[in-house]
């Protein structure tokens, strides 16, 4: 393969897996905390979508304005989400909170088919995000160089957060002793609907940068993706920003190459996600930067 | 500055404390003793916010002069009323460094100058500690665990600290030294809530002390007549 062809392909890896890696950190955050699969996360994702989709193509406000409106809704969503599903059964066996998780998927899978209805829309993208420029025989879109640049930003800003500021290490304790955290006088509810917040968000930048690139929005858009980069969580150690960023970025990286180098795989493509999980569950369950998984008591 | 009246503390259908009544007047250290599982943790977790099945009255003199009902409400309204427990078996957050423990104990503080002075004062109390900031709480030993976990319960600037089976595990070497720096600590003006198996050292620096048995208080006194107390020599201090 020429080289530039293959840079062209490292591009759209790194581009597809930050967005993988975007929307684990959801994943990762919230089960670091609460043991918790969220998995409406995926459709939290969908949302940010549909609503940067309605704000600019619909009501054609401005797309920044657009994204601040869908950020929002997205963190609203994921806050009601963990008001209504799963702070209720805080201290309910976890496995009534992983069903209900599915359960709060499916509605708003199926709510959302009925109030945007089920046919896909198509996203008209701004023109400065894809129109190609060319640097020494390689192609450039605007949109692939974006899309990662803004994740590892907001990446490295989550990061700061986590480990210096008072509410991170709320969240770096809460995850280890969630009793001690609360008598250092740390409102527990109120750190997990921050993570909830910041993780919908991030979900919701996802969502935008993937109808952007695909450019088209749809009500199931966010189960694959999710399941994905759930996958992408486990496989960077679940609990682990960083390595829920280098899973997705590994994911998009196998996901781009395969069918690069393969192109007769092309049709396998969404297995390969999940042939990798069953590997690392049966080789290394914690993943590539997970701590040992003690069961909480 | 403490004034519980007949506590009730239900785990499921375990009756943990039962009627439970005692008063801790400001400045003084008042002790609980009793054998395990007599409810000393559990009355120190109710006052602390951490227990759901808890009825009577825990009435509480606020700082700012005026007297608050305080059971039932969580710990973080506790802490910011100025109630801090130190809960047995350390509870060090092992993969936080010294440090970061200490900051975590000023969650409920924003006046940054008021913190760092707190942590010098801690480092001062514990200088061990001081030479280990940057290490991780889990690579402690279990007397420097347990100078960190008094350090972090100081560090949300309390005036009732309430210390839950300090000594458990240590060396009685170490057991006198926290016992000397909980004495410090109350001379410089805090009120102690002391819960201790360790009855004979609990007594010696008691100014108040109360004896748990199955739930309820079957005496009371200072802690040097509890000490001369041949019912107290004969179940606690092996006399």
């Amino acid at each position: 393969m020429a080289l530039n062809m293959f840079l062209q392909h490292l591009i759209n890896a790194v581009g597809l897996g930050s967005l993988y890696g975007l929307i684990a950190i959801g994943y990762t955050m919230v089960y670091g905390i609460l043991r918790l699969i969220n998995f409406a996360h995926g459709d939290i994702f969908m949302l940010g979508a549909y609503f940067v989709f309605f704000a600019t193509i619909r009501y054609k406000l401005p797309w920044a304005l657009g994204v601040i409106i869908a950020v929002a809704g997205a963190i609203l969503s994921g806050l009601l989400v963990d008001l209504i599903a799963y702070k209720p059964l805080r201290n309910a066996p976890r496995i009534s909170a992983l069903i209900s998780a599915i359960g709060v998927s499916f509605f708003i899978e199926n709510a959302s088919m009925v109030a945007f209805t089920a046919k896909p829309q198509a996203v008209i993208q701004p023109k400065q995000l894809v129109e190609a420029f060319s640097v020494g025989g390689v192609r450039f879109v605007p949109l692939n160089i974006i899309v990662p640049v803004i994740s590892f930003i907001l990446v490295g800003m989550l990061l700061w957060m986590i480990y210096r500021t008072k509410q991170g290490l709320a969240m770096r304790s809460i995850s280890h002793d969630i009793e001690t955290t609360r008598l250092m006088g740390v409102s527990v509810n109120r750190i997990i609907a921050l993570t909830f917040a910041i993780g919908s968000g991030l979900a919701a930048v996802a969502g935008i940068m993937w109808a952007l690139r695909y450019p088209k929005v749809e009500p199931l858009m966010g189960f694959t993706p999710g399941f994905k980069a759930f996958i992408a969580a486990v496989f960077g150690g679940i609990g682990s920003i960083p390595g829920a960023m280098l899973g997705g970025l590994a994911l998009g990286f196998i996901e781009i190459m395969s069918v690069a180098f393969f192109p007769t795989l092309s049709g396998y493509k969404d297995a390969f996600a999940f042939v990798l999980l069953v590997i690392i569950l049966l080789v290394k369950p914690t993943g590539l930067m997970g701590e040992k998984l003690e069961d909480k008591i | 500055m403490l004034e519980i009246k007949n506590l009730d503390v239900w785990y499921g259908g375990i009756h943990a404390v039962k009627n439970l009544s005692m008063t801790i007047e400001k400045g003084e250290i008042a002790t609980l003793i009793g054998a395990n599982g007599a409810g000393k943790s559990s009355t120190i977790r109710a006052v602390a916010g951490l227990v759901k099945g808890a009825s009577g009255s825990v009435s509480y003199a606020s700082r700012d002069g005026g007297t608050v009902s305080i059971l039932g409400k969580p710990p973080e309204y506790m802490v910011k009323m100025g109630i801090s427990l130190s809960p047995e078996g350390r509870r060090i957050l092992p993969h936080l460094t010294v440090e970061e423990n200490l900051m975590l104990g000023a969650y409920s503080r924003g006046d940054k100058t008021g913190i760092a002075r707190d942590m010098e004062a801690g480092y001062n109390l514990f200088p061990r500690l001081k030479e280990r900031r940057k290490q991780k709480g889990g690579t402690l030993s279990g007397g420097e665990q347990q100078m960190l976990a008094v350090a972090r319960a100081l560090m949300s600037h309390p005036d009732l600290l309430m210390l839950d089976e300090p000594s458990l595990g240590l060396a009685p070497i170490l057991v006198e030294e926290v016992f000397d720096t909980i004495k410090k600590i109350n001379g410089e003006g805090r009120t102690i809530l002391l819960v201790e198996q360790n009855a004979f050292a609990a007594l010696k620096i008691a100014n108040k002390a109360h004896v748990l048995e199955t739930g309820s208080i079957t005496l009371s006194g200072t802690g040097s007549e509890l000490l001369q107390d041949a019912k107290v020599q004969a179940a606690y201090l092996g006399g």
